[in-house]
């Protein structure tokens, strides 16, 4: 696939730079041709890149040859908190207009660290603490963005932000819009959300579910310290409003991450786990539960092909495609609510696009439709958990469903 | 404190200041209104506008022309020998209200020809507040309204004719068409919208201000110094996000002017039955920043306590609340039947018109002449007819112009199943392709 040949603006520097494991990564510049009344910014294509994509479009993923990462010699050890931490960091001193706004970012260092140290470092304007009245602070970031400055807003729980999805709504997904293109909002709406342990109901909150339909907005979930280090800095970098959905469960998973500068694609899904047998779409949290599940599918001798869709809206619809094509068997794995979730969004989808190569119904494993419990058995029973996505598998690889 | 010696201080002004706190219930005069309109006669529809409007004579022509026939009831003070303004100050403030009142006009009469549609929230009796505010801003100060927004684009300097074709939907509106009557934005005029919900541009106001301060503490550029205005009404004033950023702002400090459009009705919602402290300029206080109250009827004044509080965040001290009396002669929206408000408080506002009152006031101390007025009066009609017809002469959005806009980044429409950005498909923007 060549690139439109229209012309491109000069000198905008690629903003993707290839990481060690470039296999993994299909995206390899930032360009978008510029086409007819369409207003885009975009990088030159350079032949070389044009080359790069392409020939990674092309590639299916072959087993064992993602390079593993926990394995490779060079890179340091991180927690998730800290990859997060590390890539704002980096963009902070990138470039001055990007700055924090949340609750107890400030002093208190954020209350997951993710902006631990970062006051001292940057300065009490740049790391704002804010009073507690989410949709004010929300919308004072919009107003900040639409201004000219990168804001990242932290809401201390996902669930905080449900105070303001008046500011997301109206006005960080749908201003550019109605404002007829004149003002962009160049804003991160970032924070812990999901089912942790016995938190409670409004602090195990989906909020992916609720914010999927606001049009204009970008939804992205990591789920790995490497991805989460990359999302936040692609995130940070992109001109649209990009909510990053972190797990409460996840910040102190740690990884090993490469020493040099990488970004992410924002639009783009993960190949975890090459196979045949099914595709098995997970984001977040249920990536790890998947890949619990997928050691025993492994010893039964099943051969799953995993992948972290990372990008909830828009969905990467040719990596996943390209998996259905192979293996015409899709499981979906979620922590939203059976009822309008991301994996309802997604079955949909799916079958819009793909409907030919299936070979049965895309099943679909999400949470209960109950406000997370306190007590442990009930909320472990609330979430999907690794021997449901053990048991249905293997009932959809034996023709069972 | 601040705040008093704003309020306190002796305006020789365009009719008796209202003192802060006096009740707004008097019977007040019952003299007739002051105003008609020369109008052409509607298509057909049954118009319903408030009883503040004496009867239209027709004319044929589709200007409208507001000129003060009745004289106010109370006494006029006496000539003044130095006047507030200049000549020019005074020129460019008439014209400015004289736009707003005959743009409003025509939208009214546009609306009733079908010539738009949806939620159409004018502004007629309000001019003072908007032209003596924005008049007294610099170019790169920002401001920000509500779904009451015409005026105050116009003020900024958004052109008559873009906001007329963004009424009318056409693609050369300041919005594309995108935005409507509720979402004037104008990035050249620094107009950050026109929001449909109140109080959810506070914090975008909000947030402009702290960019102010941002650039000038963070990045170390001194050369900006904007100021933000935030025009909001009295309902607004017992929302959350109101207290929220009046917390915000004087904590941080803020170059930013909180300016309360106080026209006592939220719709059908009388202010005294809504709100436990009807006098909106002391909740600036309980936040720690002077709280104004001006007589929102009365341009000069308000121009007065515009450039202290405007300099007052320039220089660093932080936001002001302002509390404008005012009063909206038509319904809430064009769609308001406008059944609640009683005919006497009506006419109580109607006497105070801020363009009669500012007309006898330049004519009294020699600032300007009927006919220089006159000539102000022929400039704005040319100016409103020119972008009725601009607006109808333009083209409507084609439906490739859809898509265009959701993302400032196209590429947040995501890779389509064959790999592409689903951008890059040429059918993407003509409306051909799936999404």
């Amino acid at each position: 696939m060549a690139a439109a040949g229209a012309a491109l603006a000069p000198g905008i520097e690629n903003r993707l730079l290839s990481p060690p494991n470039a296999g993994r990564i299909r995206c390899s510049s930032s360009a978008v041709p510029a086409r007819g009344a369409l207003v885009v910014r975009g990088a030159a294509l350079s032949e070389e890149s044009r080359k790069n994509r392409s020939s990674a479009l092309k590639a299916v993923a072959v087993k064992g040859e993602a390079p593993n990462l926990t394995t490779a010699k060079s890179g340091h050890e991180i927690l998730l908190f800290d990859a997060l931490r590390e890539g704002l960091e980096e963009e902070m001193a990138r470039d001055p207009t990007v700055c924090v706004i949340g609750e107890d970012v400030g002093h208190y260092g954020g209350s997951y660290k993710v902006t631990k140290g970062l006051a001292e470092k940057f300065g009490d304007l740049r790391v704002l603490d804010t009073p507690i009245c989410e949709n004010s602070f929300t919308g004072m970031g919009i107003g900040a963005a639409m201004t000219g400055l990168r804001t990242v807003v932290e809401g201390m729980n996902m669930g905080f932000l449900l105070l303001a999805y008046n500011q997301i709504s109206n006005n960080a997904g749908m201003l550019h819009y109605t404002s007829g293109g004149q003002f962009k909002i160049p804003i991160v709406i970032r924070g812990p959300g999901g089912v942790g342990k016995q938190l409670g109901a409004e602090h195990s909150q989906r909020l992916e579910s609720y914010f999927q339909s606001v049009p204009g907005l970008q939804m992205v979930a990591c789920s790995t310290p490497y991805n989460a280090k990359g999302l936040m800095k692609a995130a940070i970098r992109s001109d649209n409003p990009v909510i990053l959905y972190e797990h409460v469960l996840l910040y102190n998973l740690k990884e090993r991450i490469p020493d040099e500068e990488y970004v992410l694609c924002l639009e783009e899904a993960e190949l975890v786990r090459p196979g045949k047998d099914v595709t098995i779409l997970t984001y977040s949290r249920m990536r790890h539960f998947v890949l619990q599940a997928a050691k025993t599918l492994v010893e039964r001798g099943y051969d799953p092909e995993i992948i972290d869709i990372r990008s909830l809206k828009p969905f990467d619809l040719f990596t996943i495609g390209n998996s259905i094509k192979k293996t015409h068997k899709v499981l979906i794995v979620e922590e939203c609510m059976r009822t309008g979730g991301i994996g309802a969004s997604l079955r949909a989808a799916i079958v819009d696009n793909f409907w030919d190569f299936l070979d049965g119904r895309p099943e679909c494993l999400s949470s209960q439709d109950v406000p997370t419990p306190y007590a442990a058995t009930l909320e472990d029973a609330t979430v999907v958990q690794p021997a449901q996505i053990v048991v249905k598998v293997e009932q959809m690889c034996q023709g069972l469903v | 404190m601040a705040a008093s010696s704003l309020a306190s201080r002796a305006v020789a002004s365009l009719s008796p200041s209202i003192s802060t706190g006096a009740s707004r219930d008097d019977a007040g005069s019952s003299s007739v209104v002051g105003f008609h309109k020369r109008s052409s006669a509607f298509t057909g529809r049954r118009v319903r506008i408030s009883s503040g409007h004496g009867s239209s004579a027709a004319h044929g022509r589709r200007s409208c022309v507001v000129a003060a026939t009745a004289a106010p009831v109370k006494e006029s003070p006496p000539k003044i020998a130095d006047a507030l303004v200049t000549r020019e100050e005074g020129l460019e403030l008439y014209e400015d209200m004289i736009l707003g009142r005959c743009f409003e006009d025509m939208c009214a009469q546009m609306y009733y020809r079908s010539k738009m549609f949806g939620f159409v929230h004018l502004y007629n009796g309000q001019e003072a507040v908007s032209t003596g505010f924005v008049k007294a801003l610099k170019k790169d100060d920002y401001i920000c309204s509500t779904y009451r927004d015409h005026v105050h684009a116009l003020s900024k300097g958004v052109p008559a004719r873009q906001v007329m074709s963004e009424l009318f939907g056409k693609a050369t509106g300041c919005c594309r068409g995108q935005g409507g009557s509720m979402h004037m934005f104008s990035k050249e005029h620094r107009l950050l919208g026109g929001f449909a919900f109140i109080g959810e541009g506070i914090p975008v106001a909000t947030g402009a201000a702290f960019n102010t301060k941002y650039s000038r503490e963070v990045l170390k550029d001194l050369s900006v110094d904007a100021v933000t205005l935030a025009f909001f009404g009295d309902g607004t004033c017992n929302n959350g996000q109101f207290f929220e950023c009046l917390n915000m702002a004087a904590l941080w400090k803020l170059p930013i002017v909180y300016v309360v459009e106080n026209n006592l009705w939220a719709i059908g919602m009388d202010h005294f039955r809504a709100t436990s402290v009807p006098e909106i300029w002391k909740k600036g206080e309980a936040f720690g920043m002077p709280g104004v109250h001006v007589d929102g009827m009365d341009v000069l004044k308000v121009r007065e306590v515009a450039k202290e509080a405007i300099a007052r965040a320039r220089r660093g001290d932080g936001p002001t609340l302002v509390e404008c009396e005012t009063y909206r002669y038509r319904g809430h929206s064009l769609a308001d039947p406008d059944e609640l408000r009683k005919p006497e408080q009506k006419n109580k506002y109607a006497v105070r018109d801020p363009i009669a009152a500012f007309k006898k006031y330049l004519l009294e101390n020699g600032l300007a002449s009927e006919a220089d007025l006159k000539a102000i009066e022929k400039k704005i009609d040319e100016i409103v007819e020119d972008a009725v017809e601009f607006a109808d002469a333009s083209p409507l959005p084609p439906r490739s112009q859809l898509l265009e806009n959701v993302f400032a980044d196209p590429r947040g429409f995501g890779i389509g199943p064959d790999g592409k950005y689903r951008c890059e498909d040429p059918a993407f923007t003509a409306g051909t392709a799936e999404v």
